[in-house]
C-alpha cells in the first residue's frame, strides 16, 4: 500500500513535467482545440465510474457510478467531435476551399 | 499463471498503451499539420482503455452500457455547437468532467471496506471531492455568463472576498477533521455542499473579460481533481491524464493572466472593471478624424502591408465572413494581409483563431501578438475590427492607466490606423483609448459587418490599384 502510493506520486510528478514541456510547445493558434482535447482525455475518469457501476457493491455506488458514466461519456464524445471539427477548419494558404 | 491474473495483465496493458497514446496525442497537437492525428491517437487510447475496463470480471453490463449510450446521445449535440459557442461548451464540459469525478469520490467514500482508508487516501479523496464540487458549479456559472443567461458584469458586495475565503476555509477545516476522524461520516456532505456554494460565489464577481483566465483555471482544477481520483483508485492512467490536463489548464491560465497583466489572485478577487467606469465619459469633446468606406478602400488598396486586428466585437457582429472577403479581395490585388491576434481576443484561449479559421482564412496568416508586434513599424495600415483595450497605447506609456503594463498589439506604430467602431463609447473595461485621437488614426464609424461589406464593395467596384 505504501509503495503504491509512492509510485503514484512518482507517476504524477513525471506526468506533470511531461505535461508542462509538451503543452508549452503548443502554438497559441491551437489553444482552443487543445483545451477541448484535454477535456476529452480527462474524461478517462469514466474507467473508475464503469467499475463502480458495474461491480454494483452498493445501490448508492451503482447509481452514482452510472450518472458519472453519463457525464464522462458526453465529454468524451462531444470533446473529440468538436476538437476534430475545429482542426479540420485550419488550412494553410493555397489549400482548396472546402 | 491463472486466468484471473492473465486478465488483469491484459487490462493493465491496455491502460499502459492508452497512457502512451495520450502523451502522443498532446505532442501531435503542437502543429496544425499533425493535430488531427493527435485527436485520432486520443480516440484510440480512449477506446482501448474503456474496452480494457470492460474486461474486469463480475461487471453488470446493463449498468454500464445504458449510461454509455445516454452519454453518447448527450455528447453528440455538444460536439456540434457553433464555433462562437465553443467557450460555453468548454465550460459546461469542465462541469461534466468534475461531476463525474465528484460522484466517483462520493461513492468511494461510502463504499464498505475491509481495511479502512489510510489518512493520506482520505486527504486525497477530500481534495478530489472539494475540487470537483467547486468546479461543477463554478463552470456552470461561467457557462451561464458566457451564454449570457447570467449578467456578464461582475457582481460585488462588501466583504465578498472574506465570505468566499471563509467558505473555502470551512470546507478545508471539515476535510481535516474527516482525515483525523474518518468515522465521522456525517461530516462528508459538508465537503460536497460547501464547495458547491463556493463555486457559485467564486464566479459571481468575475466579469466577461476575465473569462479566458477563469475557464483555463477551471480546466486545471478539473484535471487536478481527476488526478486525485487516480490516487484514490490507484490508477496510473488516470493520474497521467489528470496531470496532463491540470498542467495544460495551468499553462493556459498563466498565459491568459500574463496577457491581461493580472495575477491569479487579482482575477479571482479583483472584480476588474467596476470602478473604472466613472473615469470614462470625460473626453467626448476631443476631435477625431473619421473616414468613409470609399476612402478606407482607396487607402487599403494602395497599401503594401495590412494587418487586421480582430477583437471579440468582430465575432459578436458575425463579421468574420465579410472580413474573409476583404482578405481575399486585398490579397488578389497583391496586398500582403496578415492578422494580429491578442491572446485574449476571444472568450477563451485561442478562440479568435478558430473563428477566423472557420471563415476560411489560412492559419499561416494568423499571427499571435509576439510574432506580429515587430511588423507594425513596416505596416501601411492596421485595421482594427471590434477590438479596443488590446490596442490601447496607454497600457505602454501611461502609468496612471488601469491597464498599464498589459501587453498590447503595437498598432499605433503602423503608418495609418483604421478603427471600425460603432461610436466613441469606451471598451469592455470602460477605459478611454488615446489611440483614437492620434493624427494617423481614422475612425470608421459603423457596424463591423456592414462597414467591412461596404469596403469590399468599394474595392470590387473601383478600378483597382496600379
Amino acid at each position: 500500500m505504501k509503495m503504491d502510493l509512492l509510485t503514484s506520486l512518482y507517476v504524477f510528478m513525471l506526468a506533470a513535467f511531461i505535461g508542462f514541456q509538451v503543452i508549452k510547445r503548443i502554438t497559441p493558434l491551437l489553444h482552443t482545440p487543445l483545451m477541448s482535447l484535454t477535456n476529452a482525455l480527462d474524461a478517462i475518469a469514466v474507467v473508475g465510474a464503469i467499475i463502480l457501476a458495474g461491480e454494483h457493491k452498493t445501490k448508492l455506488a451503482a447509481i452514482l457510478g452510472a450518472i458519472a458514466i453519463v457525464s464522462a461519456t458526453s465529454n468524451i464524445v462531444g470533446g473529440f467531435l468538436i476538437t476534430d471539427r475545429m482542426l479540420k477548419m485550419f488550412k494553410p494558404s493555397g489549400a482548396k476551399k472546402a | 499463471m491463472n486466468g484471473i491474473l492473465a486478465n488483469d495483465l491484459l487490462i493493465e496493458t491496455t491502460y499502459l498503451i492508452a497512457t502512451a497514446l495520450f502523451v502522443f496525442s498532446l505532442m501531435w497537437m503542437s502543429s496544425p499539420t499533425t493535430a488531427r492525428r493527435g485527436v485520432f491517437a486520443g480516440e484510440i487510447g480512449m477506446v482501448l482503455a474503456i474496452a480494457g475496463t470492460l474486461l474486469h470480471s463480475g461487471l453488470d453490463y446493463t449498468w454500464i452500457l445504458i449510461p454509455l449510450v445516454l452519454g453518447t446521445i448527450i455528447g453528440i449535440p455538444l460536439g456540434r455547437v457553433q464555433m462562437t459557442a465553443v467557450p460555453q461548451r468548454t465550460a459546461l464540459s469542465h462541469s461534466f468532467g468534475a461531476l463525474c469525478v465528484m460522484l466517483v469520490g462520493t461513492a468511494e467514500f461510502y463504499l464498505p471496506r475491509e481495511v479502512p482508508m489510510t489518512r493520506f487516501m482520505m486527504a486525497v479523496l477530500c481534495m478530489e471531492v472539494i475540487l470537483g464540487a467547486l468546479t461543477i458549479t463554478g463552470s456552470l456559472m461561467a457557462a451561464g455568463k458566457l451564454q449570457e443567461w447570467l449578467p456578464q458584469r461582475p457582481i460585488t458586495y462588501k466583504g465578498q472576498n472574506f465570505v468566499n475565503l471563509g467558505l473555502l476555509g470551512v470546507a478545508i477545516v471539515v476535510a481535516i477533521i474527516l482525515v483525523i476522524h474518518p468515522e465521522r461520516t456525517q461530516l462528508f456532505p459538508a465537503i460536497v455542499a460547501i464547495p458547491l456554494v463556493f463555486g457559485v460565489m467564486m464566479i459571481v464577481p468575475i466579469g466577461g473579460a476575465d473569462m479566458p483566465t477563469v475557464i483555463s483555471l477551471l480546466n486545471s482544477y478539473a484535471g487536478l481533481s481527476a488526478a486525485a481520483m487516480g490516487f484514490v483508485l490507484n490508477s496510473k492512467l488516470l493520474i497521467v491524464a489528470g496531470a496532463l490536463d491540470g498542467a495544460s489548464g495551468f499553462i493556459l491560465s498563466m498565459n491568459m493572466s500574463k496577457a491581461m497583466n493580472r495575477s491569479f489572485s487579482n482575477v479571482l478577487f479583483g472584480a476588474f472593471g467596476q470602478e473604472q467606469t466613472s473615469a470614462a465619459g470625460a473626453a467626448e469633446a476631443k476631435p477625431v478624424r473619421s473616414a468613409t468606406a470609399e476612402e478606407a478602400a482607396s487607402i487599403l488598396s494602395a497599401a503594401n502591408k495590412v494587418v487586421i486586428v480582430p477583437g471579440y466585437g468582430m465575432a459578436v457582429a458575425q463579421a468574420q465572413h465579410k472580413v474573409r472577403e476583404l482578405f481575399d479581395s486585398l490579397t488578389k490585388r497583391g496586398v500582403d494581409v496578415k492578422f494580429g491576434i491578442h491572446p485574449v481576443a476571444g472568450r477563451m484561449p485561442g478562440h479568435m483563431n478558430v473563428l477566423l479559421a472557420e471563415a476560411d482564412i489560412p492559419y499561416d496568416k494568423l499571427l499571435d501578438m509576439d510574432e506580429i508586434n515587430g511588423d507594425f513599424a513596416q505596416t501601411d495600415v492596421a485595421l482594427i475590427i471590434g477590438a479596443n483595450d488590446v490596442t490601447n497605447p496607454a497600457a505602454r506609456n501611461d502609468p496612471g492607466s488601469p491597464i498599464y503594463g498589459m501587453p498590447i498589439l503595437d498598432v499605433d506604430k503602423a503608418r495609418t490606423v483604421m478603427v471600425i467602431k460603432r461610436g466613441m463609447g469606451a471598451g469592455f473595461a470602460g477605459i478611454e483609448n488615446p489611440l483614437y485621437f492620434l493624427d494617423r488614426t481614422l475612425m470608421l464609424f459603423g457596424d463591423a459587418k456592414g462597414f467591412v461589406g461596404n469596403i469590399v464593395r468599394e474595392l470590387s467596384g473601383g478600378s483597382g490599384h496600379s
